[in-house]
């Protein structure tokens, strides 16, 4: 942002004395990290950036607030994870703990959006929207704020400390703090009613594990956005592992278009560029990268397809008066293609693979099975376990009496009462413990266990198994709910 | 330089060399030496915090005197505190009062079933079903009553035992004591099968004779038993030793009765009520 902007075309451009410290071939094993200084840059990637990184924390700061009426009997809170009342409630849809293979496909549409996000353009997630890349980029831009750009945090690094540097130091790690501790207290109105639990936490009322989540977010986002920064991306995650099968040569990268930018070298101004390759060698796309890589190596593991590289190449392509795009956004086919190097790279972009239209048609699939069961989910259902010991009881008369565990679960936000039936066992008795299985109450949005016992006459039962069902039926609206068992005797 | 592996040249090795091959001494990872540094002063703490070396008598206590016998002693003491607002409106309550309140009912249900698996499963079995000489508690036949009241009872003071209150009641083992001819308990023993078995009704004849003679001022007239001797029932389907032939004929002949501890002498009186409370739940009746 503080890179000079109204300069004449065709203006000499510096070299900038930087080591891609993590590029491949000069890392050694076991040496301690070497620190990363990035610079400032602007640029059509970096505003995207900024744009993705409000809009993520926006969304994570302020959803929790956000406000859903369900009626007298629910949570109000649009997005809420309940642990004590079992419930995950997201906007118009209700989770209970027997649904959380809801969970499970969300995860798996993830995971294959990722897949498809992946294949066609790169790791836009590890560039634009992992929290580990946003987080270490309001970081950096609080850290930019305080000690200044590349060239002053140097400094300020190497100066011994002295009183200005401590209290530079001072005040950046507290707002990193700052910071992390939002980042903590923000976690955990997801899982309680927000304006309530603020309320608690700010009267140092709320229950413990609210303040050691609290805390222990703060240190992760501490530790993770401030100190561990890149390492966390090279050594921690599987991601960049797990990406290598997901890229193919039709993948939308952040390369170094080499066949343009080679033989580099620095370019004096007024110099004929024939001969030569458009690279002026002026690592300003190494001072750049949060990762400390040198794009121009080809792609690599650190890289995160952040495209500051992009910014700043463009930047400096513009103040030499040649093309932009040197670094830009390319598949391996176009790179390799040495007609194609004007072109911009997402005009050759093939959308149709087979890689992707097998993502698309999962991501389709598994998100129609999802909404076809979402939609046709009942709020009501009842299940029914039978007793295995005994499996039976012969009474007094010689007929014969099952025991079965019935559990109305009712969904609905109001208080609904039922008739427990048998169905298909005529002349069958029932009973429950402590209650009458013609008026069964259930309170609103909550499950009801009974015991139920059925007792048949020897007629209604011709073989050693019967199958029959048991139903719960609404005295209201009569709607019923059945769930089929087998009634057993000795043969 | 760097290698092809992408490591430094000048790696020191171990001196060692095996047939031409070295090892690379590269150092182990600080995070990873100063972890180890920690988890070996942390060992060191530990022993002098907490229980660690065994001695000839006994072991060292530690600093912070931890013992896990405390913590489960504790544990209990905490359970009985939570329990105890339910527990004392069980003692107050009669078994009705608390088979009416749903809260009670629950916590006497819950409580009655693990006391039961604890004390009464090793003969009634774990599912209650009884087996031969040990009452089914699932059936709507109950030797000595099936209400609250008398379960309670039943439970509190046993059956045959050695305490005063305590349910007795004795067959005369007719053959073994000779009270009877071997033809006359083939006899009334056709009579009492012929009393459950439908059909016809019962058969008259000596049967019918001997049985008002010898057993109807227990079993009743009719045969129906009475709750208050502890008579069986010998009208219905449920057989306590059996229901056969030679089941019905070894009884008569033998006279065999169980015996059950009361429970009285060994399980707090809220206990029993439970225990009543979740027996009765299982079959329980008049």
């Amino acid at each position: 942002m503080n890179a000079a902007t109204a300069q004449p075309p065709t203006a000499e451009v510096g070299r900038i004395d930087v080591d891609p410290v993590n590029a491949a071939a000069r890392r050694p094993s076991y040496a301690k990290r070497a620190k990363i200084f990035p610079r400032a840059v602007a640029g059509r990637y970096r505003t995207v950036k900024w744009v993705a990184l409000a809009a993520i924390l926006g969304l994570y700061y302020l959803l929790p607030w956000l406000r859903w009426d369900r009626g007298p009997n629910a949570a109000d809170q649009a997005v809420l994870i309940d642990f004590p009342g079992r419930r995950f409630y997201f906007f118009f849809i209700e989770i209970w703990p027997q649904e959380v293979y809801y969970i499970t496909g969300l995860l798996i549409l993830a995971a294959l959006t990722l897949f498809l996000v992946t294949s066609v353009a790169g790791r836009v997630w590890c560039g634009y929207a992992c929290p580990q890349t946003v987080w270490t980029d309001l970081f950096m831009w609080v850290e930019r704020c305080i000690e200044g750009d590349r060239n002053a945090r140097i400094r300020l690094d190497r100066v011994p400390w002295t009183g200005r540097k401590l209290v530079k130091r001072a005040a950046k790690h507290a707002a990193w703090l700052l910071i992390a501790v939002g980042t903590g207290g923000a976690w955990v109105f997801y899982f309680a009613d927000a304006p309530s639990l603020a309320a608690d936490l700010a009267r140092f009322d709320a229950p413990l594990v609210s303040y050691l989540f609290i805390g222990l977010l703060t240190l992760t986002t501490y530790l993770l956005a401030g100190h561990a920064r890149e390492q966390v991306c090279t050594f921690m995650c599987p991601w960049p592992r797990i990406q290598g099968a997901m890229l193919d040569e039709h993948s939308m990268l952040v390369t170094y278009r080499w066949r343009r930018g080679e033989p580099r070298g620095s370019h004096k101004r007024g110099q004929s560029w024939a001969g030569r390759g458009d690279c002026v060698d002026c690592n300003t796309c190494v001072a750049v990268c949060p990762m400390g890589i040198d794009i121009r190596d080809g792609n690599q593991l650190e890289c995160i397809n952040c495209a500051l590289c992009v910014d700043a190449c463009n930047h400096v392509m513009d103040r030499v008066g040649r093309p932009r795009g040197l670094i830009a956004y390319d598949t391996l086919t176009g790179l390799a293609d040495p007609s194609g190097e004007g072109r911009a790279g997402w005009r050759r972009l093939r959308l149709l693979r087979p890689r992707t239209v097998l993502y698309a048609a999962s991501i389709g699939l598994v998100g129609a099975v999802m909404l076809a069961t979402l939609l046709t989910r009942g709020d009501t259902a009842t299940t029914v376990l039978r007793d295995r010991n005994p499996l039976f009881v012969q009474l007094s008369d010689g007929s014969f009496r099952n025991g079965y565990t019935v559990k109305i679960q009712n969904k609905r936000h109001e208080a609904r009462r039922f008739r427990i039936l048998a169905e298909g066992l005529p002349g069958a008795v029932l009973s429950t413990v402590g209650g009458d299985t013609g008026d069964i109450a259930v309170e609103p949005d909550r499950l009801r266990m009974l015991r139920v016992y059925v007792a048949a006459p020897l007629a209604a039962t011709p073989g050693p198994v019967t199958d029959f069902e048991i139903v719960a039926a609404d005295l209201a609206t009569g709607e019923r709910y059945a769930h089929a068992t087998t009634f057993r005797r000795p043969e | 330089m760097v290698g092809s592996s992408g490591r430094p040249d000048e790696t020191p090795t171990t001196g060692h060399e095996w047939d031409g091959i070295t090892e690379f001494n590269n150092p182990l990872p600080r995070w990873w030496l100063w972890t180890f540094y920690a988890t070996v002063l942390w060992a060191v703490a530990y022993w002098i915090a907490m229980p660690a070396w065994p001695l000839v008598e006994g072991y060292t206590r530690g600093l912070l005197g931890y013992s896990q016998r405390a913590v489960v002693a504790g544990q209990v003491a905490d359970r009985d505190a939570m329990q105890a607002r339910y527990v004392e409106r069980i003692a107050a309550a009669s078994l009705e009062e608390i088979a009416a309140d749903p809260e009670l009912l629950s916590f006497a249900l819950a409580g009655g079933r693990s006391a039961y698996a604890v004390n009464c499963s090793q003969c009634h079995g774990s599912g209650a079903e009884g087996a031969v000489g040990y009452p089914n508690l699932n059936d709507d036949d109950w030797l000595w009553g099936g209400s609250l009241e008398a379960i309670a009872y039943t439970i509190r003071h046993g059956v045959r035992n050695e305490s005063d209150e305590s349910r007795y009641s004795e067959m005369p083992a007719y053959g073994r004591d000779g009270f009877l001819e071997p033809e006359q308990i083939v006899a009334v023993v056709r009579y009492v099968l012929s009393l459950s078995a439908g059909g016809d009704g019962p058969v008259a004849g000596e049967g019918a004779d001997i049985f008002a003679e010898q057993c109807s001022i227990c079993h009743g007239e009719d045969g129906r038993g009475s709750v208050d001797l502890g008579a069986p029932n010998l009208t219905d389907a449920i057989w306590l030793f059996g229901g056969d032939y030679e089941s019905v004929l070894a009884q008569v002949q033998n006279s065999r009765g169980g015996v059950m501890p009361a429970w009285g002498e060994r399980l707090p009186p809220e206990t029993i009520k439970q225990l009543a409370i979740y027996v009765h739940a299982l079959g329980g009746g008049t």
